[in-house]
């Protein structure tokens, strides 16, 4: 059964990027040079995997992933980034580049404490209201005022309090720092600082929802590149291109409809029979056949800096009784005993980067992620066993994700097989996507299966959140080692180039393959087919479609 | 039967249903929390921190105790406010009266299919009891309800729009580029007539059949039984025998007389049978992208998400208490001796 | 009329039936292939069911594999085979909980009436009221999807019907001639019931119960087709449909189809079978 939830991935966004290149950039009006066709009257099918956008405002409560992608468009943001090559020719967004979008330039105060945005003077919202500061200054209030996870997202920029953000004038605005940080100018490019109208909002707030949350989770307030037409939730959303948009070169596609097919073999039945343009987040094995078929474009793209792993629980007891994978013996015998071949081709059907099979025990390079240093060898696993306490082996669980299902079953029932044969007697638990969060943050599970991701691939940020002694969720092993503390925040520190870093990411890596508090197996890819009159598609951060780019001839 | 006492009939039946549906209430609200999981937790998002799950905690109203959260349930309630939905961000009851007309226009149109063919298959089974008909008709009945309806539906998507292009994508109850009629009913098909939309009724028809089949299938069986049976019993009547040897014209006598007289028993088993599919329909809608309540219902359970499950709950057994009423009703109409037992 | 010799009766007068109805002969035959299955399942398996072998995964239906192969390479036939005991067992102990439940509220509340039977009215009209399938899904999303707990919450939604259908049997037998008899001849409350009432209506609960063990399989394999089925990597019928329906689109016919079929000749036995004994119980609905 192929059902993916909607919150398939745990991923959140935090960056590390050298803030002198930052903050020494002098951007100019001209805007990211994506190829563009001309703008015609082409509309544009889509379906979709991983979800459907439940809301159109990313400030309220429960909005899902998909929801990026809507408001991604129908919103600018002041800030927006670059795009690259990638290897493989296919293009991804650029997170060194920071362009402008909304704010047509802007300056860094001498003392380095401040930022001061100029914004374009002819930018209008959809509703043909000008765009000036005091909507941006009352966006970025409303992002830092609502709490929950908006407020969290703007934190990992250093972005607070209402007093930070200051309107200067009408087309003039300024951000106070509070402290250094290489994040701040990151964070206003990601989707949660959007500029909303908030004239229009402010006609339709309440007593109880001073910020319209409401009414903008369901409306549209923005002054995107594209203009909501009809938002059926659960069933269909309609977008069509604003033509008086001014933060970017208008779009190719005039209309978008974006459709809710739950199954994932009616999204492929329909990209088959031509029904569709675009399958987006595509199942892996369903990947592996359009390539097959030659009919239609693929992209396929690895997640950055995100891994699925089995974590291990490293408490020294569970429930009362000793537990058996405190001792690393044990946990290097399942890392030795896990089936990553075969998992990599019947779970993933190929569709990822294997990151098991280093020949090198210690790490050479801060590449992230890179292959572990363990590969299935049940002899060596064996052996480890029984030097362990557990000569014996004994019973134990295996948790893993209902919305995960279609990979991680299995995942884990291969898992399960080979373990028996080293003695390890595994039962598997599927634990509702409701419940999933909860049970990672509860580290009562003696092993689970983890899919944590990490904004952009800074070691150091996966590892403050899945190896570090804070105990984050994604620690869902509850893995303490001080040593290993102290390197990730040395790590965190510093910046890349800097020789302190590269050794603290060196020293946690070392100590994350020996330990092996988790069995780390591969990177998942994002995936789109297309139909081939369909172009222009970009990796991004975010994981949705960036309509704006893609062009249908 | 006199009116006063057909009301008397409604309002009995409206009070005694009143138990019935404060059970259901605590029940369901009961059961939504007891639903693994933490809704304050899933919906913070992956990375908020303890804070920020709190925070979002105390929105909802969850950090309160269960009684406290009841009380403040049923005012609500009493006030027509059925809660906010956390998955779609709206609330509940909005989604619920967008999507039931969904489920309803497909459990009627499968019903319509199911009784279109389980009426002609049941009296003929009926005119030819022991037949190879009569067992080709109840074979084909209990291959019916024999059926997961998620494959049958898979099935014929597969074989009548993937292999053979002849139904339309499974896209919910449009094609792509259609818009939904001005909203009068609710119902697709009668919208876009009272509208003049032939094309607008043509794509809500043609997306409504595969679905609509899948869920007929369903009703198929008991409906043909009970047709049988009803015939069978009306047939071997004396006023039957008494207008053939009369010299009726046997269509005369199947149609008129007999059809007539085996009606009541099928009404019932409609009205069972309408109540089921309301139901059984959770997972076509799921296979078929249908818009309906019960892909809601099931979307929100997975989530956890109290407030949509409560209110689809309360709508369906509402829905139930209605249409027993409505049967009760047309009981006493068509049959008087029915009336006084209530 | 005392229970022995309506038994015999009963008896003889299936062999007639039986004889008489190809059909219901057929679904005997059936059902006790099923049980052969059930019993012997996992001793005729050709292979282990929850062996894996990456190298054959969804390998099309060959004479090495008759069902194919799933997408870890387990052998469908196996898988399919295996499970008939697991699906078989979900039925009957979510029928026989059931209606040993439903037995004794219909029959109590039909022979005490009052407010007892008011009481347990009461409860059967609230359960009735709630949209089956989904009480189903909450109760096992509630107390966790394992087996114990898909048959409890099959038990719970199946509950009403019994009860009902054996209150009302009750309900007009309770001032019959040989219930009067029995008390007179100083029998207490609960033998009257257990052992007069209650044998006069199992006929007609049987039948029930046959229809209802399709439906129950039915039902098992609607909770798999949502996430809320066994636990993996277990072979049950409908979970093995429900995974497999995503491959037909691909190509995989085979994995959804076999347990789909298997799973559908099996309800479709009990159908019958139900179907045959409402006849052998009530003549009259043939003629």
């Amino acid at each position: 059964m192929k059902r993916r939830d909607l919150l398939k991935q745990g991923a959140f966004f935090t960056a590390g990027v050298s803030v002198a290149a930052l903050l020494g950039s002098q951007p100019t009006a001209q805007n990211r040079a994506y190829s563009q066709g001309k703008p015609s009257n082409a509309t544009l099918r889509v379906v979709r995997g991983g979800g459907f956008p439940n809301g159109l405002d990313l400030h309220q409560v429960g909005v899902n992933r998909p929801a990026y992608g809507t408001s991604w468009v129908m919103y600018d943001r002041l800030l927006t980034f670059g795009s690259k090559t990638l290897p493989d020719g296919s293009q991804s967004y650029d997170y060194t580049v920071i362009e402008p979008e909304l704010a047509e330039s802007w300056e860094v105060a001498p003392d380095g404490m401040s930022v001061t945005f100029f914004l374009r003077k002819d930018a209008t919202f959809h509703n043909g209201a000008p765009v000036t500061a005091k909507d941006v200054k009352w966006s970025y209030d409303r992002a830092v005022s609502v709490g929950g996870f908006p407020a969290f997202q703007m934190k990992a920029g250093a972005l607070e309090s209402p007093d930070q953000f200051e309107q200067v004038d009408d087309h003039t605005f300024r951000v106070k720092f509070l402290r250094k940080d290489k994040l701040t100018m990151m964070d206003m490019a990601v989707p949660i600082p959007a500029i909303i109208n908030s004239e229009l909002v402010k006609s339709h707030v309440t007593e109880q929802d001073p910020w319209g949350l409401a009414w903008v989770n369901a409306n549209d307030a923005g002054g995107g590149a594209y203009k909501l037409e009809n938002f059926v939730p659960d069933e269909r959303v309609e977008l069509v291109r604003f033509e008086e948009w001014k933060s970017g070169p208008l779009p190719q596609i005039q209309k978008v409809i974006e459709l809710n097919i739950p199954e994932a073999g009616n999204r492929r039945a329909l990209l088959e029979r031509g029904d569709v343009d675009v399958n987006f987040d595509v199942a892996e094995k369903d990947v592996k056949e359009f390539q097959n078929m030659g009919k239609f474009t693929v992209v396929v793209t690895p997640i950055e800096n995100c891994l699925y792993t089995i974590d291990l629980n490293t408490q020294p007891e569970l429930g009362g009784k000793p537990n058996p994978l405190s001792e690393v013996k044990v946990r290097q015998a399942i890392s030795f005993a896990t089936p990553y071949e075969a998992i990599v081709a019947t779970a993933m059907y190929g569709q990822c980067v294997p990151m098991f099979g280093a020949t090198r025990v210690e790490p050479t390079s801060i590449e992230w992620p890179q292959p572990f240093p363990y590969s299935t060898d049940m002899e060596k696993a064996k052996a480890l066993m029984a030097e362990s306490g557990y000569p014996d082996g004994f019973e134990t669980t295996l948790a893993f994700d209902l919305g995960t299902q279609e990979w991680a079953e299995p995942m884990c029932v291969l898992i399960q097989e080979s373990l028996n044969q080293i003695g390890i007697k595994v039962t598997l638990e599927k634990v509702p996507s409701s419940n999933f969060r909860a049970v990672m943050v509860e580290k009562s599970r003696p092993m689970i299966s983890n899919n944590f991701g990490g904004w952009l691939n800074f070691p150091d940020y996966f590892f403050f959140y899945a190896y570090h002694g804070q105990n984050a969720t994604f620690n869902a092993g509850s893995y303490q080692n001080p040593a290993m503390d102290k390197l990730i925040d040395a790590a965190l520190a510093s910046a890349p180039g800097d020789p302190v870093y590269e050794e603290s990411v060196k020293g946690f890596l070392k100590i994350a393959f020996e330990e092996a508090p988790k069995v780390v197996m591969l990177q998942p890819v994002l995936s789109v087919a297309m139909q081939p009159n369909i172009g222009g598609y970009q990796y991004w951060f975010h994981r949705q479609l960036d309509y704006r780019q893609l062009t249908k001839a | 039967m006199s009116r006063p006492i057909l009301i008397r009939t409604i309002g009995h039946r409206i009070l005694d249903a009143v138990p019935t549906i404060m059970g259901v209430i605590v029940i369901t609200f009961l059961l939504a929390r007891a639903l693994p999981g933490d809704p304050a937790a899933y919906f913070a998002g992956p990375a908020a921190s303890q804070e920020a799950i709190d925070q979002i905690r105390t929105h909802l109203g969850l950090d309160r105790s269960i009684l406290e959260q009841f009380w403040i349930y049923i005012g609500d309630l009493l006030q027509g406010d059925w809660g906010n939905s956390l998955t779609t961000g709206r609330p509940v009851w909005e989604d619920l009266m967008r999507r039931l007309p969904a489920s309803l226009e497909l459990t009627l149109a499968g019903l319509i299919f199911a009784i279109a063919l389980a009426l002609p298959l049941g009296i003929l089974a009926a005119t030819r009891p022991g037949s190879w008909m009569d067992h080709g008709v109840r074979i084909l009945g209990t291959a019916g309800v024999s059926l997961p309806t998620f494959f049958t539906g898979l099935l014929l998507v597969y074989v009548l729009y993937f292999k053979l292009g002849w139904a339309p994508a499974p896209l919910g109850r449009l094609s792509l580029f259609d818009s939904a009629p001005p909203s009068i009913s609710g119902l697709y098909l009668i919208d876009s007539l009272l509208a003049g939309r032939w094309e607008t009724f043509i794509s809500a028809f043609r997306q409504l059949m595969l679905p609509a089949i899948t869920l007929g299938l369903f009703a198929l069986a008991p409906l043909a039984r009970v047709t049988r049976a009803s015939m069978l019993s009306v047939l071997s009547s004396d006023f039957i025998r008494t207008a053939r040897a009369s010299g009726l014209s046997p269509q005369m006598v199947l149609f008129g007389y007999a059809f007539r007289n085996a009606m009541l028993p099928i009404i019932t088993t409609l009205g069972v049978v309408f109540s089921f599919l309301l139901g059984a329909n959770v997972l076509v809608e799921k296979v078929f992208a249908w818009p309906g309540i019960g892909s809601y219902a099931v979307t929100a359970l997975v989530a956890s998400d109290y407030a949509p499950v409560q209110g689809f709950v309360l709508t369906m057994s509402l829905l139930y208490v209605v249409l027993n009423l409505a049967l009760d009703v047309t009981y006493t109409v068509i049959d008087p001796r029915a009336g006084g037992e209530g | 009329m005392s229970s022995s010799t309506s038994v015999s009766m009963a008896l003889k007068y299936a062999r007639y039936v039986l004889s008489e109805n190809k059909i219901t002969f057929a679904a005997f035959a059936l059902f006790f292939l099923l049980v052969l299955f059930a019993l012997f399942g996992p001793a005729i398996a050709p292979y282990n069911p929850l062996a894996s072998d990456a190298t054959i995964a969804l390998n099309s239906p060959s004479w090495q594999h008759w069902f194919g192969t799933d997408q870890l390479g387990r052998d469908v036939f196996s898988r399919v085979l295996v499970a008939t005991r697991l699906d078989l067992g979900i039925a009957v102990a979510a029928v026989v909980l059931s209606f040993g439940l439903g037995s004794v509220l219909g029959v109590s509340a039909g022979y005490y009436g009052g407010w007892w039977d008011r009481i347990v009215s009461r409860i059967i009209d609230t359960i009735m009221a709630f949209p089956l399938f989904i009480l189903a899904m909450g109760l096992v999303a509630a107390l966790g999807n394992t087996i114990e707990n898909i048959i409890y919450a099959t038990a719970i939604i199946n509950l009403p019907l019994y009860a009902r259908v054996i209150r009302s049997e009750v309900l007009v037998r309770r001032r019959a001639g040989f219930v009067e008899a029995a008390r007179l001849s100083g029998n207490r409350d609960w033998r009257i019931m257990a052992f007069h009432l209650f044998p006069n209506v199992l006929p007609v609960m049987m039948v029930h119960v046959s229809l209802n063990m399709g439906w129950a399989i039915l039902n098992a394999a609607g909770l798999s087709f949502i996430g809320l089925g066994v636990r993996p990597p277990t072979a049950e019928w409908g979970i093995m449909v429900a995974e497999g329906a995503t491959y037909i689109i691909s190509g995989e016919w085979w994995l959804a189809m076999f347990p789909g079929l298997v799973l559908m000749t099996a309800v479709f036995c009990f159908n019958l079978l139900g179907d045959g004994l409402r006849d052998l119980v009530d003549p009259r609905m043939r003629t």
